[in-house]
């Protein structure tokens, strides 16, 4: 079990880089649900923009990682800084599941329960947060928790094109065939992938309606 | 004498989905107070009219009026002084009893006071306890769920009572309760209520008159006496097909 002794030693660059990781999935997760969720209930509620978006957001997630943080490397503004870069990518690629959970969600209401709250004279918009949100809630985080997991794993590519992260320990490994320093990253962001999953969980089961 | 303006009208009505009539030629109007059993069977457009009533659903032509005012113009306002009840489901699963009947007093802006005040008058009115404010409509038995459903349509006291199939998915004793609730309820609150079944015997028990419907038509609108000794072919069929004539004695007893 070297690779521990290699974690407790080097302990200020695994916090540094684990710190790191944290931002890129932290911030690319809150703006995927921030971008997801209305783009979810957009669909959800016009018949007809649900099959292109939903196509659209199942092509990016087709992309391979690695190509995609190439691709973007060119660009003006967002070349200029890899984390920037980084966080436009993991965004793109948390937004599928947030989309699609967010528009299954809202689908999955009972039609009679809302329109009953419409006979009742809700208007929409308290259709939508006191009825829809509320019972659709857990199908919505359920979705984010896949988001934040795919992310842990794909920001460790971002290390490539120098946004730092656990990635960081995994390329220079594999570059000095040092399979500690492997250990050193990939057991880390495992640990992120686990709490985020377990945490987002108890979030889910917490606020699923009875 | 004046004739009074009825608490809904229907003139000239229509809808269809895409081309297809469900409702056609509806001419129809409701009195205050009285209780209209739309009757008829599944398919037959009753529940599409009643939908018409609160606007859930635009005519393809024609106009509805509620108290003489064609009802397209402000529809939030036009269903929060309309109460309306459907079967069974309905009922918000993630609100406390407590807090499906104060819905419509709570977006009303009702003090809190009055909204807890009224929430125990209406359980009282409807047969409940006190105790069941704070269970969720899962833990409650059908009867209940119906009850509670009854008591939110009249917690803003609305003038009009939409009914759809109220008491249908109930076993038959409990539906006799609520019937029997019904009527009671009624002879005090005098409201106008309008009451979609396909059930003979609610019809003719709940009913001061019946307008029996047949694909999207209103065939006649008759007293429940009247209904008995009609010689109109859908009337009677439908008569027949509850296996019961004039002289059925479960009919007379029910009158």
């Amino acid at each position: 079990m070297n690779f521990i002794q290699y974690i407790l030693q080097n302990r200020g660059q695994v916090l540094e880089l684990t710190l790191e990781h944290l931002w890129l999935v932290g911030v690319s997760t809150l703006l995927a649900t921030v971008m997801g969720v209305p783009m979810g209930i957009a669909i959800a509620h016009r018949r007809g923009l649900d099959k292109p978006v939903l196509a659209g957001a199942n092509i990016i997630q087709t992309i391979p990682s690695l190509a995609l943080f190439g691709f973007l490397l060119p660009v003006p503004w967002l070349g200029a800084r890899a984390d920037r870069l980084a966080i436009l990518a993991l965004t793109l690629y948390a937004l599928l599941p947030v989309i699609r959970n967010t528009y299954t969600g809202i689908r999955g209401v009972d039609p009679a329960v809302v329109e009953a709250g419409r006979g009742m004279g809700l208007t929409e918009s308290q259709l939508l947060f006191q009825v829809e949100l509320p019972l659709a809630v857990s199908v919505i985080l359920s979705g984010v928790r896949v988001a934040i997991v795919i992310s842990v794993g794909l920001a460790t590519i971002a290390a490539a094109i120098g946004a730092g992260g656990l990635g960081e320990f995994i390329f220079r490994g594999l570059a000095m065939v040092n399979n500690q320093l492997i250990l050193a990253g990939a057991i880390p962001a495992a640990l992120l992938a686990l709490s985020a999953d377990v945490g987002v969980g108890w979030l889910e089961r917490r606020l699923r309606p009875r | 004498m004046l004739d009074e303006v009825p608490a809904i009208q229907f003139r000239d009505v229509a809808y269809s989905v895409r081309g297809v009539p469900v409702i056609s030629g509806l001419n129809l109007r409701v009195r205050r107070g009285e209780t209209l059993v739309l009757l008829g069977r599944s398919g037959s457009g009753k529940t599409t009219a009643l939908k018409l009533v609160n606007r859930l659903l635009t005519p393809s032509a024609g106009e509805v009026r509620v108290n003489g005012v064609a009802n397209g113009q402000d529809v939030v306002r036009l269903r929060r002084g309309i109460g309306y009840v459907i079967q069974e489901v309905g009922l918000f699963p993630h609100f406390s009893v407590e807090r499906n009947i104060g819905l419509v007093p709570r977006i009303e802006g009702w003090p809190e006071a009055k909204i807890r005040a009224r929430v125990a008058e209406l359980l009282r009115a409807v047969g409940l306890e006190a105790k069941i404010t704070s269970r969720y409509p899962h833990e409650l038995s059908g009867g209940q769920r119906q009850r509670v459903g009854v008591a939110r349509a009249l917690a803003a006291d609305p003038a009009i009572l939409l009914m759809d199939e109220p008491f249908g998915a109930l076993d038959p004793l409990t539906r006799d309760e609520l019937q029997r609730e019904f009527l009671s309820l009624q002879q005090r609150l005098h409201k106008t209520v309008v009451f979609v079944t396909h059930d003979l015997r609610e019809a003719l028990r709940l009913g001061t008159r019946i307008a029996l419907m047949e694909a999207g038509r209103l065939v006649s609108v008759l007293s429940p006496e009247e209904f008995l000794r009609s010689t109109e072919p859908w009337v009677l069929a439908y008569v027949r097909a509850f296996g019961e004539g004039p002289q059925s004695s479960a009919i007379r007893g029910s009158l």
